[in-house]
């Protein structure tokens, strides 16, 4: 059994007889020399992972003013960051968004404006106290103006992430890139080989006090991240570094139209080669790593598993689903991911990075829980109107007319001969067909492209199909397409109005 | 080569673009089309021989007819070769290199605009 300390590790790097290689080399050196003959070869073994990580953000400490101020609520170029802390500290987080640009400007653009060195204005407000009598600060600073700029995130370097589709009939626009339709795409996230918490799985080298490659300087492991869950699979990294000194070509701001701002981190590990159990964990292929591939055109948190994939079928470019192959993108850089891996490797080659262990050991029992929730989630099916009149497509507008004055609604679901739902008519179409004067059937003059609710649905995710559609009712079908009722925004205005 | 074609409101219901390929024979292969009651917009495929006629016909409809001749570029600054733009592409301009770099092969782009959207670092952009 090979056993090496850190001590005699960094005593390696120290006198330039180090052995490093990236964890994708490792792979090929376990293959010929085995787990053993590996483990007394290589001292080190360098991952990395460049990736959207929206759990991200900086703390600031900006100095007092004179007068001095004690600043309750403060912007960032427009982007508000979190300032309810002493007087003149402040954390900016990646995914808030500007109040003036909206989702294209965001913390983690201000983040990205700070590296690069660029001014930011700075706008902060406050109640004014005796010991800090100023209400209103307006001012101009860019990162070398700041005693702190730390960056801390509290939920990094995911060990893997499920891949997303999309099984609905419109394109869905999501933290995971646009999803087309009918499961068009699949994208995917993660470094696979490189990944740093894959080629640790155990957590013997990586916990509080690891030393790190943070965003291309020196950082550190501070614990586990937020929502860790290593019997899953999922954990992850609570991450500081300083901002001082990182690069954009490591920290780089990124848009997902739809869904807002999220930053991409570039991070990596170095897994001193102890034992030959570590030396057998980092030589993890992407044939090894198995995930998710989830459907996220169901608007919940537990979103249907389509299937099983390796990160390896992932990387070859397509996936099958259901008997189609199926296009497949990475949201994550597998280049910048090696250049961190080859960059890390230099550091340590060249005397500049010692790596360490932990002074805590990460849990490896933690579950990722649901939030309690205490106030009732009502469903479609508890505010739908039941009572619900269909008509033919093949009746005429003047039948549509009759039914709408009869029972006094503006929107009447239509249906084929099946009782399959097939469009909508409203008050409005029929007035555009009398206005027109043209004497048409319901199909002729109905909407075809229904927007639709099913009775076990949140009301909010119905809300959200209302407000995104633009449009004032849901059919409520159920499997087979028969309508089984009626949901409008009357009856969330209405349901609204309880709850207050 | 990829033509754009702009209907205005005043003949956006008229069937101009099938009146302009009877006429010509042209063989249009209609990529994009966006119709709505104030102006239609068709992007489409014409050979390089056909584009003279098809072109007069439709402008002597009242139609405005542009080449485009600058497919998609990419800002290799912005660019962080993540690949978000291969599975959304109709027609796989991009692909990955074996060493991972990102391949663009914009002979073969329809100027769709799709990988815009998708890019995470606004690292895309259509020339026209």
């Amino acid at each position: 059994m090979v056993k090496k300390t850190i001590h005699e590790i960094n005593d390696r790097i120290r006198d330039g007889s180090v052995n490093v290689v990236t964890a994708e080399e490792m792979v090929d050196i376990v293959g010929e020399l085995g787990a053993e003959g590996a483990a007394k070869e290589v001292d080190v073994v360098t991952t990395g992972t460049f990736g959207a990580m929206c759990s991200s953000g900086v703390w600031l400490n900006f100095g007092h003013s004179e007068p001095p101020i004690r600043i309750s609520k403060m912007w960032l170029n427009d982007v508000e960051a979190y300032s309810g802390v002493a007087a003149v500290d402040a954390y900016i987080g990646a995914t808030q968004q500007s109040q003036s640009k909206g989702m294209d400007y965001g913390g983690a653009h201000v983040i990205e404006d700070l590296v690069r060195g660029n001014s930011i204005d700075i706008h902060g407000i406050s109640p004014g106290t005796d010991c800090y009598p100023r209400k209103v600060i307006d001012t101009t600073i860019n990162i070398y103006d700041l005693n702190q700029a730390i960056m801390l995130n509290p939920r990094n370097s995911y060990q893997k992430y499920n891949a997303a589709t999309n099984s609905t009939n419109h394109t869905l626009h999501t933290y995971m890139g646009a999803l087309l339709p009918h499961n068009g795409n699949v994208t995917y996230s993660g470094a696979g080989v490189l990944s740093p918490m894959h080629n640790d799985p155990n957590y013997e080298t990586i916990g509080t006090g690891t030393r790190i490659f943070l965003g291309g300087t020196q950082g550190y492991v501070v614990g586990e991240g937020t929502q860790h869950s290593p019997a899953a699979g999922f954990g992850t990294l609570m991450l500081k570094g300083d901002l001082k000194e990182m690069s954009p070509e490591y920290i780089r701001a990124a848009t997902f139209k739809g869904y807002g701002s999220s930053l991409y981190v570039g991070m990596g590990i170095p897994i001193p080669v102890l034992n030959e159990d570590i030396a057998k964990a980092t030589a993890v292929t992407d044939d090894d790593i198995v995930t998710n591939v989830l459907d996220y055109g169901v608007p919940s948190r537990d979103r249907p598993v389509l299937r099983t994939v390796t990160y390896g079928e992932l990387r070859s470019g397509s996936i099958d689903i259901n008997g189609k192959e199926v296009p497949t993108s990475p949201m994550s850089s597998f280049k910048k991911s090696r250049e961190i891996a080859n960059e890390l490797k230099q550091w340590i080659r060249n005397g500049e990075f010692f790596v360490s262990m932990p002074v805590e050991r990460l849990p490896r029992d933690t579950a990722c829980n649901a939030m309690k929730q205490t106030n009732a989630n009502p469903h479609v099916m508890d505010i739908m109107s039941s009572d619900v009149t269909t008509i033919r497509e093949d009746a005429g507008f003047h039948d549509a007319a009759k039914v709408i004055m009869e029972k006094q609604f503006n929107h009447l679901p239509v249906v084929d001969s099946g009782n399959h739902l097939v469009g909508i008519v409203t008050a409005w179409d029929i007035s555009k067909a009398v206005a027109k004067d043209e004497h048409n059937l319901v199909k002729d003059i109905m909407t075809r492209k229904v927007v639709t609710a099913s009775p076990d649905e949140a009301v909010d995710v119905s809300a959200f199909k209302l407000d995104s559609n633009n449009v004032s009712a849901l059919p409520v079908i159920d499997s087979n397409r028969h309508v089984v009722g009626i949901v409008t925004s009357d009856d969330i205005s209405k349901l609204l109005a309880r709850r207050h | 080569m990829m033509i754009k074609i702009n209907i205005a409101a005043d003949i956006v219901t008229k069937p101009i673009l099938a009146e302009s390929i009877m006429e010509t024979g042209a063989l249009l292969n209609i990529s994009q089309a966006h119709f709505d009651p104030t102006r239609g917009e068709v992007v489409a495929e014409i050979t390089s021989d056909q584009f003279r006629k098809i072109k007069d016909s439709l402008v002597g409809k009242g139609a405005e007819v542009l080449v485009l001749d600058t497919p998609i570029s990419r800002d290799e600054e912005e660019c962080v070769e993540c690949g978000a733009c291969i599975s959304v592409c109709p027609v796989k301009v991009f692909s990955f290199a074996d060493d991972w770099s990102l391949e663009v092969d914009s002979d073969k782009c329809i100027q769709c605009g799709t990988c815009i959207k998708m890019c995470p670092h606004n690292a895309l952009t259509l020339g026209h």
